[in-house]
């Protein structure tokens, strides 16, 4: 039986020359990543069970993300430990505030990841750079206390789904609706445990920020990882970003599917998610009567270049309605500076954005944007969970940068065809 | 090891966010994460609950994010057990890697209500609601997870030598 792309690198990372799904197998890693959330219960374990040295310092990322620029004390009590054991081990890729950005969008950018690699992260998103064609999985932090200690992983051996893309998105609609259209289709465990392996020759007309924003949402469907086939996009991103020499993995022509989905991307219309799950999600056009408090468009899912370019695209010219709060977060430094280099932050402050430097903030309900009680968010992130952006009585609706913004301008869930 | 407990029953798809709230992640002290356990879906579970309940989850436990916080608040309340239909596979690893008992029984999760009282035998997978006097039998772990579970966790193991090959 063949092997997934996922099974490829999982057997190569193993030292063998085939697994199949199941299988339980410990893999080398190219590089653990961890944040200033998780890295300092896992470097509490790591220092706890004697490990010395981490196995590679430049094979472990730290990134202050999440609560920073320190929100609190207590946060900044934990990038403070985080800082210092970067220190100590003279670990390469740490990222202070004025150089971080959220580590998602980052990692990336700075070529630290590229195709064939095997990644973990304490962090439920690393699975983002599957985009890359990549294996990477989010882990908890004594998997991240293990891998920098031993430079190694367990894992059982992912079956898979396939999801065969064809045609082209139609205007506006962007990698965000493409993955809430499949969450929709599948839930929220539709696939545990599995890899959700992209196929077919609709990839070729996804950006490569729409792949990074669809393989961030793989484990709000429950997968281990999500990924897409290596193709001269993917290469020249590889090319642009990163020295490492990319390896690129094919799935077998008989490689098991568990089930095989189609998808035609050129149905897809803009999509939305209700709260307070990722796959309540219905088409915008059946959304209009919603009123809302506050737009954020950020996070690792939707951060990136382009979406900025999106939303500063519906934006343009147009003020931010009577009452509501937008904010505005790009998701890099770099991509900060593209941004105002290009006038979309000029953009954003003269239609009534409030723009922040790099952080995760209120994607999670940290800072710079939590909701009171019976407030409703329009956001770009990646979870609507009870309580996910403040408080429990708080409701955030999930959506691509296009939609996002225009629900901005007009107060409510709109389509920017609308405006 | 046989395990007993009273029941705390929740539906489906709990995720990390009822477990341990974000707002609370500025902490990693077990008993403080402890102090807001389960707050955003069930805010009187903190007071209720006693050292060896047991708690019921239906599908995709402890979905979400992969903040290890979750099963170190719900192990730091004292919880003795997570049972459930199936898991969020980061909450799963989590709680091995932290020697946080659970188990997935479908049929168990089933026939237990809320306040029931549950004995576990985690070697053979044995359930018993003892208030029903029902039995279940859950499908026990493989061998590779139980060196990992026997050694007392994930970096227990690593510090004795072994690793954590299977
Ligand atoms: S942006 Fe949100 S989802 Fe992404 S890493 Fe930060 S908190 Fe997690």
């Amino acid at each position: 039986m063949g092997m997934t792309i996922t099974q490829k690198i999982i057997a190569r990372h193993a030292g063998l020359a085939s697994v199949k799904a199941g299988q339980f197998v410990e893999c080398a890693l190219d590089l653990v990543l961890g944040n200033d959330i998780t890295a300092p219960i896992a470097i509490e374990e790591f220092e706890k069970c004697g490990a010395g040295r981490v196995f590679d310092p430049a094979k472990v990322a730290l990134v202050p993300d999440h609560f920073t620029p320190n929100k609190d004390i207590a946060a900044a009590t934990q990038c403070a430990r985080m800082r210092r054991f970067a220190r100590s081990h003279d670990i390469v890729n740490y990222f202070e505030v004025g150089q971080m950005g959220i580590e998602h969008a980052l990692l990336p950018e700075m070529g630290l990841v590229v195709s064939g690699d095997a990644v973990i992260g304490a962090d439920s998103h690393t699975c983002t750079y599957g985009a890359l064609g990549a294996f990477s999985t989010g882990v908890g932090s004594t998997d991240m206390a293990a891998g920098m200690a031993t430079g190694r992983c367990w894992f059982k051996v992912p079956a898979a789904f396939n999801f065969r893309l064809t045609g082209r998105p139609g205007p506006y609609v962007g990698g965000k609706d493409v993955i809430l259209h499949i969450i929709g289709l599948i839930g929220v465990d539709g696939a545990l445990y599995r890899s959700m392996e992209f196929s077919g020759e609709g990839v070729g007309a996804l950006t490569m920020d729409d792949r990074f924003t669809i393989a961030n949402m793989a484990i709000e469907a429950g997968a281990k990882n999500g990924i897409f086939p290596v193709d001269e996009q993917t290469l020249a991103y590889v090319r642009e970003h990163s020295d490492r020499s990319p390896v690129t993995e094919a799935a077998d022509s008989d490689a098991e599917y568990e089930k095989t989905f189609s998808i035609d991307l050129t149905q897809i219309p803009l999509t939305v998610a209700y709260p307070h799950l990722p796959s309540n999600t219905r088409p915008v056009a059946e959304a209009r009567d919603v009123p809302i408090d506050q737009v954020v468009i950020g996070s690792c899912t939707n951060g990136r270049f382009s979406d900025l370019r999106a939303a500063a695209d519906v934006l343009r010219g147009r003020r931010v309605a009577k009452g509501v709060r937008a904010i505005i977060i790009p998701a890099t430094q770099r991509i900060y500076l593209k941004a105002m280099k290009e006038g979309l932050l000029e953009t954003f402050v003269e239609a009534g954005c409030a723009v922040s430097t790099p952080t995760c903030g209120p994607c999670l309900g940290g800072h710079m944007g939590i909701l009171a009680a019976g407030e409703r968010a329009v956001a770009t992130t990646n979870r609507n969970f009870v309580g996910r952006m403040g408080h429990v009585e708080s409701e955030v609706y999930l959506a691509g940068p296009a939609v996002a913004a225009a629900s901005a301008v007009a107060g409510r869930i709109a389509s920017p065809d609308e405006l | 090891m046989i395990i007993e407990g009273r029941v705390h029953k929740y539906g489906d798809n709990v995720d990390t966010d009822v477990i341990i709230p974000a707002r609370y992640l500025n902490t990693t002290d077990p008993a403080r994460l402890a102090a807001h356990c389960m707050e955003d879906i069930d805010a009187s579970f903190v007071s209720s609950v006693k050292p060896g309940d047991i708690i019921v989850g239906g599908m995709n436990f402890g979905c979400g994010s992969s903040r290890e916080h979750a099963p170190l608040a719900i192990k730091g309340s004292g919880v003795s057990f997570v049972l459930a239909k199936s898991f969020a596979r980061i909450f799963f690893r989590n709680a091995i890697n932290i020697g946080l008992a659970i188990l997935e029984c479908p049929e168990a999760v089933d026939g237990i209500r809320d306040g029931d009282t549950v004995e576990i035998d985690v070697d053979t997978g044995v359930i018993t609601n003892k208030t029903t006097a029902e039995r279940f039998t859950a499908q026990p772990f493989p061998p590779f997870l139980q060196k990992i579970i026997a050694a007392g966790g994930l970096m227990a193991s690593i510090a004795a030598g072994k690793g954590a090959r299977g």
